[in-house]
């Protein structure tokens, strides 16, 4: 992309040295790097917005619903959702889902009933459901994976049966990289009758989203792998089943009408919005959706390839280097081993260098069980990226690999 | 050597390195030295998982002096296992839980002990702190 260098100038944090070495950020797949006009709308709303969401009948108070509610629209267009009050703002996908499995759980489950989740879910994705299933009395079904990372659809086939109700899967792998095929997994399901949550927290920011195409019940997702604040997600649902949930947490702003005989609940989307929100940080998300907006993202996305597949070629020359993840279908992101080289000390080391990675079990254990493996290394791609990162990286690999022999 | 005295004697070996390369280069070269656990002990009741890295600690109580035995699957950690194991290990309980542990903050390791870091070592050293207790009744 010929403008990459020019999308390193939205993002004050990429300047910055560590351990007085220029930063090298690999990463993203954590979290991404923050734009600068988020922060600045961010440090504006918070005194020209003070004022509750709401509640608060003054003009501040006003300025904070109105630039709160701008972005729940903002989240309508950009995901194309049929209805604004089918957007519930969280404090990130894992509440999100957290939402889904207690409310949806709540109301629809019964013992007996079948959850199906994948093996390559993070955690995020697993523990929500197992805790459902504890409480509910349901049974969790796992669609494995084979060794290149890819869903095994004629087993997701036989998983699927008259008592599955809900299939939780990701769309793009936080360790492996895999872009899963949804719509043919959402079909599938629907043809049972079966509901449909996608985690789409690595998808948000590698992929076009049209939620009405795609035509999943839930989907999920957080601001700050998306170039917003943290502390903000989203929840997407369907009008129908949102209305008919349980609502997820009581307090302020989620009801109708109190009384100590009887509490009615509000409408959506406030009826799973108790409490005050962190509105400040939601409203200065709605510069991120701007940014994607005002950017090409297929040239993002084919530049992020492109990082990928040198990537790849690079390592590739390291001795006892293995990649987990090798899907002809995932994003650019690049999950290893190097023999000799434990994930841990890589990290403590290269992080002197200035280069962000993660290492570690990544949130995802079933992943680390189906190969044998403790914890692995893993850099995460963004626009901002760039080659010369990748040659810097690879030649730090290579110097710290002599501080093990 | 009391345990005081072997912090001191740790700082003043660290004093001597001028940049974090060096410093890291002789953790690798401690880890690298460390004697491998019996295998024996190697067992999962003496396994501390951090989601980074894995440590095992094992604990012998013999006339008076706790003996541990510790190891750990990345070498920069076990680099400070063996800095540990030099501290803590033939001391009473009684003086083992008395002590402290700044000499790690001032070798500048401290990054490596705070107990949100995962590598296990934090509770590594809570676990010595507990055998050390469990025999100081003794
Ligand atoms: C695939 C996937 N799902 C869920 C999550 C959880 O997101 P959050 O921690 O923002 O709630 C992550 C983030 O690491 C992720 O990569």
């Amino acid at each position: 992309m010929q403008d990459v260098l020019n999308i390193r100038n939205y993002f004050p944090g990429l300047s910055q040295k560590v351990h007085g070495k220029p930063l090298v950020y690999f990463d993203n797949a954590a979290t991404t790097h923050r734009l600068q006009s988020v922060i600045d709308a961010y440090s504006d709303l918070i005194i020209s917005s003070n004022g509750n969401v709401h509640r608060s009948p003054h003009y501040l108070g006003q300025m904070a619903t109105k630039s709160f509610e701008n972005t729940r629209d903002k989240v309508q267009e950009f995901i194309h959702a049929k209805h604004r009050h089918e957007i519930i703002f969280t404090r990130g996908t894992t509440e999100a889902i957290n939402l889904v499995a207690f409310s949806y759980g709540e109301t629809f489950i019964n013992e007996g009933d079948e959850i199906i989740v994948s093996e390559m879910e993070h955690h995020s994705n697993i523990v929500p459901w197992q805790m459902m299933c504890e409480r509910k009395g349901a049974i969790l079904k796992v669609i494995p994976f084979d060794d290149e990372g890819n869903l095994l659809l004629d087993e997701y086939d036989s998983l699927l049966t008259e008592r599955t109700k809900l299939v939780a899967v990701t769309a793009i792998s936080n360790v492996l990289g895999t872009i899963n095929p949804i719509e043919k997994i959402i079909e599938k399901a629907h043809r049972k009758g079966a509901h449909v949550l996608i985690d789409g927290a690595q998808a948000i920011v590698h992929k076009k989203i049209n939620i009405q195409e795609i035509n999943c019940d839930f989907f999920a997702f957080s601001a700050h792998k998306m170039y917003g604040p943290t502390g903000v997600g989203v929840l997407y649902g369907k009008e129908d089943l949102l209305e008919q949930m349980q609502p997820y947490q009581g307090g302020g702003e989620m009801i109708s009408e109190v009384t100590f005989k009887e509490t009615t609940y509000g409408n959506l989307p406030t009826k799973f919005e108790a409490g005050t929100p962190d509105f400040t940080s939601v409203a200065s998300f709605s510069k991120a959706i701007d940014f994607i907006n005002s950017i090409d993202l297929s040239a993002c996305i084919s530049h992020e390839n492109k990082l990928l597949r040198y990537a790849e070629e690079k390592l590739k020359n390291i001795e006892g280097i293995m990649f987990y993840g090798t899907s002809a279908n995932k994003a650019s992101l690049l999950s290893f081993t190097i023999e000799g080289m434990h994930p841990f000390d890589t990290a403590t080391l290269i992080d002197k260098l200035g280069f962000a990675i993660r290492t570690g079990r990544m949130c995802a254990d079933p992943i680390m069980d189906h190969y044998g493996v403790q914890s692995m290394m893993r850099i995460s791609f963004a626009p901002y990226n760039t080659f010369e990162e990748i040659d810097q990286f690879y030649v730090a690999l290579l110097r710290i690999r002599e501080m093990f022999s | 050597m009391k345990i005081q005295e072997i912090q001191e004697e740790i700082v003043e070996e660290f004093a001597a390195f001028d940049d974090w390369m060096d410093k890291y280069a002789y953790l690798i070269e401690l880890g690298g030295d460390l004697e491998p656990m019996p295998e024996s002990f190697q067992k999962d009741e003496n396994i501390i998982k951090g989601c980074q890295s894995r440590v095992w600690l094992h604990a012998e109580y013999n006339d008076g002096l706790m003996k541990y035995y510790a190891f750990s699957d990345a070498v920069i950690v076990k680099g400070i296992v063996a800095l540990l194991l030099r501290v803590f290990s033939e001391q009473p309980p009684k003086d083992i839980l008395e002590a402290k542990t700044d000499f790690i903050s001032e070798i500048g390791l401290d990054e490596h002990l705070s107990p949100t870091r995962s590598n296990g070592l934090a509770a590594m050293v809570k676990q010595i702190k507990i055998y050390a207790l469990a025999y100081s009744k003794a």
